[in-house]
Formats: structure tokens, C-alpha cells, sequence
């Protein structure tokens, strides 16, 4: 419970100022909101607006980075705990899987007519979520350092290289690159990204069988190690939040970074006017002449519980409406995110994600088997980035955990 | 005692045992030999702000006729405990046909996930759980010796690693030895290398996961270690004395024997608690070096799909592990008290 008030009370502060946590009136007449979510900005502006709602028997919101290890827990019970799970394209699957989030379509038609087509997330005909924002890692990079080596935006992967040598040579900065390479899920993300910039497959079309140990599989992670000899040698253990730090610290020049942090990095709270004043934000980059960027969209959207009572689950529907409709943007939360909210202006900060859009990035695989292998990527990329085994033996390390995983849960035989 | 006195007497603490001892272990039994249901998959369009795509999906409604004809799953047997995640018997047994030597031959294993884990959690077990009593010793034979003014303060100090929670205290060590905290620079100056980085280090890793394990246990045994000096025969030290005895002497022969079955106690708590290592490599964000059974069991549950099934098995084989490692001691307690 401690946890819980302590990330709530930050919730609050962060959005203190908006809008969203004066009183509002969403049409609501009793029932439940509880809300659990990731933790970034533009989520705990859409937690704190749902939550201002009148009417509401109860108005909880747990926010935090490992919201994936307990959001199904807490929907499986009959009542569940949690009246909506703010989720991705990834983290969806696992819901949907397990059918403990209910199709909306009942509930648009009675109290959601005014939510865009566009906003909303089908699969097989029936609505599962409402998408808010999109988000997708894009260039971050500080212009003064390049400005210094005299070398354009980078465009794509070995640009990047290129100039990072440059700016070691010259004695500017011994590790300019970063990234979140953190062993585990966000290690697997970064060859997610990079496999597909390769124009990589994952599996046999059509089916669960996977196939990466292929020459894409071989030249993402030998690109994957190529940019961590310019990353700081801890890179291993640095996830979003380590990744921000060492940019923040003025240690990082180059970098491919979620499109929802850029706010943080930009503004000038926790970083000197040298950093902040001169970071930028670029399109996604390409890799090994593919048009493809090395890059995978992902959009953010909210879901209604399967296992909750009707009023339970109408309360929640409308708060989460409210909280994503068009009245919600001002000034303060604009930059946040890239919205899919009407009335939204695309500003310097989210240049990169719109970009990502424009140029046909794809979007994280929405397939129920998926999540296995993002587990055993996050498991086995790590012993090849320390050189204890070759690309080959990493790759087909991965296929067997995969299998291994995919068997035990009954998509293959 | 009376049968019915001894009955009534241990029934609060069996049934407390069958009911959070007993029945979880039946359950994580159960749920090791069991798997999914084969899933029904449909081909699907999902639709989103980046337009359609034809995706797969689970079929819902045939997936719930199979739960309800069979709520448990697949009986699988042992399948599971040996699949790769796991034992890996076929591929252990292939890596012992194709390897030249002994040393390949543990290489190659260590790859597999379940001996990359129980290679550093025994290894882990049997560093930490010795030296943590040596340390454990040291410190309360100091404060013992300590003037008694000063003995409050000083045993205070010894247990704070102890009070401290363990991710936490795992955490200050975690940003100490970062490259520019001031454990992790004050290496550099020493070793002269001001690129060496703890973090990225599999060896330095190991060795820091252990001090801290030692770090964080000490106390315990100090503090099991302070309560048996106090009742040490100070007649038995005097008459030591008066032989002669050098106080290295009166620690070896009066001291050592007396606390040795406190030191059973500790070694049988240590190993028990050194084997479920995890807090530490979740803190450290050390699993590119090192993996434990228990960060295994949290992977497997962590992971965007559970893996239940794996889960149970790696609990069950830890289970079995604790039982192996605690044989020895418990045999040999059995043999010294049994006798009685």
C-alpha cells in the first residue's frame, strides 16, 4: 500500500497544475475506477483526469514501470482489482490472451459516440482499447556536438557510427552513444527494432515457428555490438530511466530514445543549459540501406476489465472517455506525448514519433505468442554483446528458449 | 507426554504447516506437471491508428470449452523438468557426446539457463555461507572484548546492514560501485585502469553480488554468535588462563567448541537463505552476469506471457535443491541429538 500512495502522490504532483485534477463532470452516477498503468508523463495526465471525475464510488490509479508483471493478477479475479489496464500494442496481447478485458463495442454505442474511428484499437471485428497516444524510439541527439565535428543528422545506423568515432577521436566524449540496452526487456526491444530495420521475419508466415537465425539475425546483433563499443561499459544495465541519466549527465551525444521521454530530456530540470539547450529530437533511423526504419511504432490505450459489474465497468469506461478526450490537452501536457487526441499540435519535442508515422514504421507485433519471444531475447542477447559466444549461438539460443517456451504454452507441438 | 496431551499440543502448528507449507507445495507440484492447452488460433484483423494488419489470435470461446473439460491443462508429466529451460537431459547428454574435453564440456553447459543459474547460485552458497560466519565470529569475539560503555553503539552499527531493507541496501552498493561512484572510482585509481567498470565485468559482478551477500548476513551471525559468548563457562576460560593459555588458545579450545552448535544453526539459516539469492541481481540489474533458480522463477512470471508451468517446475527443483544442500547438516544434527 505504501508504494502505492507514494506513486500516487507523484502522479498528483506532476499533473498538479493541469486541468485534470479539478472536479469534472463526466456524466458519472456511481461505480468504480481503478486504474492500473506504465508510469510517464502523459499516463499519470490521463490517470489524474479520469480520477477527478464526480461520481465515482472510488478513484484509484497504480502507475509504475512494472505494471506488465501485476496487471493480469489483478484483472483475473471476479471482481477484478483493477477496473482498467492502461496498455501498448505489446502489453494488450497478454490481456487478450487470458480474456480478462471486455470488447467495447456496447459501451461506445451508448456513451462513446464521440470518440474518432481512429482511436480505436480492433481485433477480429470487436474493439479492444482506445489509443491515446503513439510513440516510437526516434533520434535524440545534441546539435552543439555535431555542430563540433561538422557532420550532418544522422539518417541512419552507420552515420551514427561514423560520427560517433569522430566524436571520440576528436577527444569530445569517450562514449557518445547511448541507448536503453539494459539486459532483458529492453535489450529484446532494441533487436526488435533493429531486426526489423534489416527487414527481418520473426516467424515462418503463418505460423509460430520462429526463424531468426538468419543473416538479418547476424548483422542486427553485430550492429547491436558495433554501437555498444561506443556506449558507456555499463550499457548492460541501463534501462530508460539509466539511459535518461547519462543523457541528463551530459555523457551522451547520440541516441535512439522513446518518443515519450523527450520532453524530460529537453526540458531544463535535471540537466545543465549546455545539455538541455541543445539536445534535439530526429527522425528514426534506417539501417544497412533499408527504408525501413530500425524503429517500431507502438500506440498507448486504455482497456475495460471483463470481470467487473456493468455499472462498475460503465463509470470506468466514461472517466476514461473524459480523460482522453480533446478538453484534456493545454498547455502544460501538450508536449507530453504525441497525442491521437483531436485538437492536438504536433511541437519541436514530437517531431521524431510523427516522423516515425511518415515513414511507414511498423508497429510492434500484436501476435499472442509474441511476448514469449521477447522474453527469450531479453534472456540470451547479452552473453553474445559480452563476446562469451558467437551471433549464430545466440540466435539459436533464443529459437530453443523460444520453442522451449511456446511448446509449454501450447502454440506449437 | 500423554498421546491426546501431544496431540492437542502440536495440532496449532500442524495445521499451520499443512496449510501454508503443505498445500502450496502440493500445488506448485501440480501445476509443474501440467501445461496449456493446445491453443486454438484464428486468423485475425486487427485494426489500429496505423491501419490494419492480419495478426493471429487465441479463439476465446474454444479455448474455454478445453479449460472447462480439463480446468488443470495438458497433463504433461515430467516433460517440463526436463525440456531445455530446465534440465535439458537430450541436450546435456548431446553436449557430453560432442565435447573433447571437460572444460568444453562445462562450457557448453553453462549455456543451458537452469546450469548458467545453479552454477552461480551454488557458487554463490558456498562463498557467502562460510565467509559470513568467519565474518559473523570476528565481529562478536570484537564487540564482546569491546569496553561495556561502548558496546551498545557498537553492536547497533554491526546490525544495520541487517535493518536496512535488501533491495535497498542493494541499491546504495548498486550506485557506489557505479564507474563514477566513489567505490567503483576508487578501483580504478587502485587497479589504474580508468575504464574498469564493475558492471561490466562478469567476474567483478560475482564478486560484488558475494560481498554484498556477506555484507548483508554478517550481522545475523554476529548477533547468534554475541548471545552464545555470553554464556561461554568463564570458569573453564579462567582455568585456561591460569594454564597459560594465549587468547588466540583460549578462543580455539574453549570458545570454538562451545558455540559450534550455533554454528550448525547458522550454516543450516545460510545456506537455506544463500541458495534463494535474488534481490541482489534484480537490484544490480545483473542478469547479463548472473542468473539464480529464484531470478529464474521471476523471469518466468515477469515476462509480458507467464510461464507458470516453468515457474512451478524451477520452484520444485529449488525445493529439491534446499533438501540436497541441508542433508548433510541435518543428517549429522539427527546423529548428535537423536542419541539423546
Amino acid at each position: 500500500m505504501h508504494l502505492k500512495t507514494i506513486l500516487m502522490a507523484g502522479s498528483i504532483l506532476v499533473s498538479a497544475s493541469a486541468t485534470a485534477t479539478l472536479a469534472a463532470d463526466c456524466g458519472i452516477e456511481g461505480g468504480r475506477l481503478s486504474i492500473i498503468g506504465n508510469e510517464f508523463p502523459a499516463i499519470q495526465t490521463v490517470a489524474a483526469a479520469a480520477r477527478a471525475c464526480d461520481g465515482l464510488d472510488e478513484a484509484k490509479a497504480n502507475l509504475t514501470a512494472d505494471h506488465q508483471k501485476i496487471n493480469l493478477a489483478g484483472m483475473q479475479g471476479n471482481p477484478a482489482e483493477y477496473t482498467s489496464a492502461i496498455v501498448a500494442n505489446s502489453s494488450i496481447v497478454a490481456l487478450i490472451n487470458e480474456d480478462v478485458i471486455r470488447p467495447l463495442g456496447d459501451l461506445i454505442a451508448a456513451h462513446g459516440q464521440d470518440i474518432p474511428q481512429s482511436q480505436l484499437i480492433t481485433v477480429n471485428g470487436e474493439v479492444m482499447a482506445v489509443a491515446f497516444m503513439a510513440n516510437a524510439q526516434t533520434l535524440a541527439y545534441r546539435q552543439d556536438i555535431l555542430d563540433q565535428i561538422g557532420v550532418d543528422v544522422p539518417k541512419t545506423y552507420e552515420d551514427m557510427l561514423e560520427a560517433a568515432k569522430m566524436i571520440r577521436e576528436q577527444g569530445i566524449m569517450e562514449n557518445p552513444l547511448g541507448g536503453p540496452y539494459a539486459a532483458g526487456w529492453n535489450l529484446a526491444q532494441e533487436f526488435t527494432n533493429m531486426y526489423i530495420g534489416h527487414g527481418g521475419q520473426f516467424y515462418e508466415p503463418g505460423t509460430a515457428q520462429i526463424s531468426i537465425n538468419n543473416e538479418q539475425g547476424v548483422a542486427t546483433l553485430e550492429m547491436m555490438k558495433a554501437l555498444s563499443e561506443y556506449m558507456n561499459p555499463d550499457y548492460l544495465t541501463h534501462d530508460s530511466n539509466g539511459t535518461q541519466a547519462e543523457w541528463e549527465a551530459g555523457n551522451v551525444a547520440l541516441m535512439h530514445m522513446w518518443g515519450s521521454r523527450m520532453q524530460i530530456l529537453m526540458d531544463d530540470e535535471g540537466s545543465e543549459p549546455q545539455v538541455y539547450e541543445n539536445t534535439r529530437v530526429g527522425p528514426p533511423l534506417t539501417v544497412a540501406g533499408g527504408d525501413t526504419p530500425a524503429s517500431t511504432l507502438w500506440w498507448d490505450g486504455w482497456t475495460v476489465a471483463k470481470n467487473i459489474s456493468d455499472q462498475d465497468a460503465e463509470a470506468t469506461f466514461k472517466a476514461m472517455a473524459h480523460a482522453t478526450s480533446p478538453q484534456l490537452l493545454n498547455e502544460e501536457n501538450m508536449d507530453q506525448a504525441v497525442w491521437m487526441i483531436e485538437g492536438y499540435r504536433s511541437a519541436p519535442v514530437s517531431e521524431g514519433v510523427a516522423a516515425a508515422i511518415q515513414m511507414g514504421t511498423q508497429p510492434y507485433p500484436m501476435l499472442p505468442h509474441h511476448g514469449l519471444l521477447h522474453t527469450a531475447l531479453g534472456d540470451n542477447i547479452a552473453d553474445f554483446m559480452q563476446g562469451k559466444e558467437s551471433a549464430e549461438q545466440a540466435l539459436s539460443d533464443i529459437e530453443a528458449a523460444y520453442m522451449t517456451a511456446a511448446r509449454e504454452k501450447g502454440f506449437v507441438n | 507426554m500423554k498421546h491426546g496431551a501431544f496431540f492437542w499440543f502440536v495440532l496449532p502448528s500442524a495445521t499451520a504447516m499443512v496449510l501454508f507449507i503443505f498445500f502450496p507445495i502440493v500445488s506448485v507440484l501440480m501445476q509443474s506437471v501440467f501445461t496449456e492447452h493446445d491453443q486454438i488460433i484464428i486468423e485475425v484483423e486487427n485494426c489500429g491508428p496505423f491501419g490494419c494488419t492480419t495478426a493471429t489470435a487465441i479463439d476465446q470461446e474454444a479455448t474455454a470449452a478445453l479449460r472447462a473439460e480439463q480446468p488443470l491443462g495438458q497433463f504433461a508429466g515430467l516433460e517440463i523438468y526436463t525440456d531445455r529451460n530446465h534440465l535439458a537431459t537430450t541436450e546435456v547428454s548431446r553436449i557430453w557426446t560432442q565435447s573433447d574435453s571437460i572444460g568444453q564440456f562445462i562450457d557448453r553447459l553453462m549455456n543451458l539457463p537452469f546450469y548458467k543459474a545453479i552454477g552461480f547460485t551454488l557458487t554463490f552458497t558456498f562463498v557467502v555461507t562460510p565467509l559470513t560466519i568467519i565474518a559473523g565470529f570476528i565481529i562478536a569475539v570484537a564487540v564482546n572484548s569491546a569496553a561495556q560503555a561502548i558496546r551498545g553503539p557498537l553492536i547497533f552499527f554491526s546490525l544495520l546492514p541487517m535493518m536496512v531493507t535488501p533491495l535497498i541496501g542493494a541499491l546504495i552498493l548498486f550506485w557506489m560501485i557505479d564507474a563514477r561512484g566513489i567505490i567503483g572510482s576508487v578501483l580504478q585509481w587502485i587497479a589504474g585502469d580508468p575504464t574498469l567498470s564493475v558492471k561490466a565485468d562478469t567476474g567483478l559482478m560475482w564478486i560484488m553480488l558475494m560481498v554484498y551477500g556477506v555484507w548483508h548476513a554478517a550481522p545475523f551471525a554476529f548477533i547468534v554468535y554475541y548471545a552464545g559468548l555470553q554464556t561461554v563457562n568463564k570458569d573453564t576460560l579462567e582455568a585456561a588462563r591460569i594454564d597459560g593459555a594465549s587468547r588466540w588458545q583460549q578462543i580455539r579450545h574453549v570458545v570454538i567448541p562451545h558455540l559450534l552448535p550455533l554454528t550448525t544453526f547458522i550454516a543450516l539459516m545460510q545456506l537455506m537463505d544463500n541458495f534463494r539469492v535474488f534481490e541482489p541481481i534484480v537490484s544490480f540489474n545483473a542478469s547479463a552476469h548472473a542468473t539464480s533458480l529464484s531470478w529464474a522463477i521471476y523471469n518466468d512470471l515477469g515476462g509480458e506471457t507467464q510461464q507458470l508451468t516453468s515457474a512451478a517446475a524451477t520452484s520444485v527443483l529449488t525445493i529439491l535443491g534446499v533438501a540436497i544442500l541441508l542433508s548433510p547438516v541435518l543428517v549429522r544434527t539427527w546423529r548428535e541429538y537423536g542419541k539423546a
